[in-house]
């Protein structure tokens, strides 16, 4: 984890340092038990980053990936912000 | 959560135009999303934002208001307020802002407390099926206060 370049926030600054074992290491700090849907919504939130697309809540529940509900039961306390440190990518700036 | 001291946001919304509206449900869904509690008490004018056949037709006053940069007399003119509020819209749906009902499920979704104000709902004679089903309760102002149940409550009107 040394060599991973985090910001002060403690979001990845190069996302193609992300790895499964990175991701373990932020879910860990950020108390999230990873499970298999966990990997499904970071699978999503890569995707939508690497298409140039923002990240909304409103996106989430367009998404057919998951609801909103889940999602904020997967990542408790800032499903977002929390899921998109996980995944590796930026922390989404929109303010919905 | 970061260093917010802010752990619960209580709104009072009590007007209906979309500017208000909309501050409400932005502030509390921000709040949702940064981790912090959130409940909305619907209370007078408010409610319109809760009534199944009005909530998709809130609209955006042209009178009254100088930051609309119109004359009075010009906002009070048949069709300005309905031109106003489609552009805002326009405007709002460009930076991907959901629709009044959307909204209200996205903050349901999000755990979101969406509360009616009993003396409200009583003064304009509307019974539960006039609600939305979302809805999580008619309380009296008590009984929200007794929402502020945590050090770092805040309680804001519109």
């Amino acid at each position: 984890m040394e060599n991973i370049k985090r910001n002060d926030e403690g979001y990845l600054t190069d996302f193609s340092q992300w790895t499964k074992d990175v991701a373990l290491e932020i879910a860990k700090e950020e108390e999230i038990e990873m499970t298999d849907r966990h990997w499904e919504v970071l699978t999503y939130l890569q995707d939508k980053y690497q298409k140039e697309e923002a990240l909304s809540i409103r996106g989430i529940k367009k998404s057919g990936v998951i609801s909103i509900k889940e999602f904020y039961n997967l990542f408790p306390g800032g499903p977002l912000k929390k899921s998109t440190k996980i995944a590796g990518i930026p922390k989404p700036k929109s303010c919905i | 959560m970061g260093k917010t001291k802010v752990k619960k946001m209580l709104f009072i919304l009590s007007k209906a135009t979309i500017d208000s509206v909309y501050a409400a449900f932005i502030m509390a869904n921000g709040a949702r999303m940064e981790g912090i509690d959130a409940d909305i008490f619907f209370t007078f004018f408010g409610l319109e934002a809760i009534q199944k056949k009005k909530l998709a037709h809130l609209k955006q006053p042209t009178v009254g208001n100088p930051a609309m940069h119109m004359p009075t007399l010009l906002g009070g003119l048949p069709g300005m307020e309905a031109l106003a509020t489609k552009m805002m819209l326009k405007e709002m749906e460009k930076l991907d802002m959901p629709p009044v009902g959307e909204f209200l499920e996205i903050l349901s979704d999000s755990g979101c407390g969406l509360y009616a104000c009993k003396l409200a709902v009583d003064m304009f004679h509307l019974e539960e099926k006039d609600l939305i089903d979302d809805i999580d309760g008619v309380l009296t102002i008590g009984d929200f206060y007794n929402q502020a149940d945590v050090d770092g409550t805040q309680i804001v009107f519109i």
